[in-house]
């Protein structure tokens, strides 16, 4: 039974990971077809050179910089407040949010902004992109600051107070230090989901506003490209080290918890 | 604490604008009429829920379901292996348990669409076939709804495998150890005694890798044909194409409704346990 275990976990694996690992390798690939001829970065060089690539990720990034600084401050505060005592309301919100479909947010947040554009001079642009990813992504940090705040021992701040520090004091320099690296590992994340985020940003986005997913999928529907693997690579390193980073500072928790 | 207020202020803002009046706006439309241009037209009406059990929708929700059933049912069957070996390594307990939670922070989007480049007219897997002489003609490995579970499970596996794990690490060793010593086989102790104590983990990773399925619309978009539609789908061809709003805020509304429901009801248990 060993064996047959063993065997069946590492093709489960290897279909987790094969997809993408043949895509990489196919990005290197001097031909244009699916037919190996030779090493090349030919595709990674046409990639950079494209304009409009260029500007979808560089929107992609500032929408997920912003989006994720905006999502981390409100969900961080939230948590620390339902730490204090809970709120069932904006907790059942939170969750709510989490099981919606990715898709009726997406309708709902559409239907929202059209309806207030009714009165407001405004359109669908960067902004609009940005509240939605804070919408979706708040859920998340609240979820990861909270797992650390779990840990913490309340008698701690009760402390800090006994000994004259106010509220604001207290949260400032007990706690807000010991969640650091949870606060920057709920940023990762929730830069990391506004970056991949297609589905929700593509009803909110306006003409100005084409991000990275955006691209791709536009690409994806035309057809392979070499130039679109090259991306997915690079797309997937980026992911990478994101994980990586966030691992790191996940591991620098650790010790502080036991030093 | 006078601070807890204004410490919960911007969540509680952001939920209320972001997700408690987009929902009761979508709630508002779907009892609304079409006008003919798109817009929307009072008195209110029903019409939009009558239209749900129209044969053609009936049909479409019906193979959400069936593709959503079979993706998590697949999903079980290959994520319990892994899952189990992950459980069970003792040193590469962490890089396994990597090995999972990477695709699951990778982008989706590049990880479905690496599925076209493998298995379209011109893709890998057609391309190696066609060179080694085992077929003649490239076969139609995408845009039909094979195509779509397969990118489902592949999608979601990770969502099962996770619960999976969790279930199956705080399983005490000693349990399989007294079966086989009361002389079960492996497989009856794994039948017997591993599965019904991971129940928990069974139904948490079927609910999630199920309601991700149910509400998918990037996978069935890029791998399905035309035929292909789920609920995901029609509900963005309202909202766009169509241009039918009080139809897909309808739509939109049972499908969550179905989704909150199966949440409810099949994890609280799980989380009151937990």
């Amino acid at each position: 039974m060993r064996l047959t275990l063993s065997l069946a976990a590492t093709a489960v694996f290897a279909f987790l990971h094969a997809p993408l690992a043949v895509l990489a390798l196919f990005s290197f690939n001097a031909s244009r077809f699916t037919v190996w001829e030779g090493f090349s970065l030919g595709w990674y060089r046409a990639a950079l050179r494209d304009q409009a690539l260029a500007e979808a990720a560089g929107n992609s990034l500032l929408i997920a910089l912003v989006s994720a600084a905006v999502a981390t401050a409100a969900g961080t505060l939230a948590a620390y407040g339902m730490w204090k005592r809970q709120d069932r309301i904006l907790l059942g919100s939170l969750y709510l949010s989490l099981v919606t479909p990715e898709i009726v947010m997406g309708v709902a947040l559409l239907a929202l902004f059209q309806f207030a554009f009714r009165w407001l001079d405004l359109q669908l642009g960067m902004f609009t992109v940005v509240l939605a990813h804070v919408a979706f992504s708040l859920a998340f940090v609240v979820i990861v600051v909270s797992a650390r705040l779990r840990t913490l021992d309340r008698s701690l701040e009760e402390a800090a107070m006994d000994l004259g520090a106010g509220e604001w004091q207290a949260f400032r320099l007990v706690t807000l230090p010991a969640l650091t690296p949870a606060i920057l590992a709920a940023a990762l994340l929730a830069l990391t989901l506004s970056f991949d985020d297609y589905v929700i940003t593509s009803l909110v986005a306006g003409v100005d506003s084409e991000t990275l997913p955006m691209w791709i999928y536009a690409a994806a529907r035309r057809g392979v490209s070499p130039v679109l693997n090259a991306i997915s690579a690079l797309v997937v390193m980026f992911f990478g080290l994101v994980i990586l980073l966030s691992e790191a500072l996940q591991r620098r928790a650790r010790n502080g918890r036991t030093r | 604490m006078r601070l807890r207020f204004w410490f919960l202020l911007p969540a509680r803002l952001g939920m209320t604008v972001l997700l408690a009046a987009p929902l009761a706006i979508i709630v508002a439309y779907s009892l609304l009429h079409r006008g003919p241009y798109g817009g929307l037209e009072l008195p209110w009406t029903l019409e939009s829920y009558q239209r749900l059990a129209d044969p053609l929708y009936l049909r479409i929700v019906a193979r959400s379901l069936g593709l959503a059933a079979a993706a998590t049912a697949l999903a079980l069957a290959l994520g319990f292996p892994a899952a189990l070996a992950i459980a069970r390594a003792r040193r590469y307990r962490n890089l396994l348990l990597q090995l999972v939670m990477l695709p699951f922070w990778s982008s989706f989007l590049v990880r479905t669409y690496a599925w076209v480049f493998l298995l379209r007219d011109t893709g890998l897997v057609n391309t190696t076939l066609l060179a080694l002489g085992v077929i003649r003609e490239p076969l139609p490995l995408l845009y039909h709804d094979g195509a779509v579970l397969l990118g489902l499970v592949y999608g979601y596996l990770p969502f099962m495998i996770l619960p999976l794990y969790a279930a199956l690490e705080r399983l005490d060793p000693a349990l399989e150890e007294a079966a086989a010593d009361l002389g079960a086989h492996p497989w009856a102790a794994l039948w017997q005694v591993v599965i019904p104590l991971a129940r928990p983990g069974i139904r948490a990773g079927s609910v999630l890798v199920f309601i991700a399925s149910l509400g998918a619309y990037l996978t069935p978009d890029l791998l399905g044909g035309a035929k292909t539609v789920m609920i995901g789908n029609l509900i963005q061809n309202q909202f766009t194409t169509s241009r039918d709003w009080p139809f897909g805020s309808a739509l939109a509304l049972a499908l969550m409704m179905l989704v909150t429901l199966l949440v409810t009801h099949l994890l609280r248990r799980d989380a009151e346990a937990l």
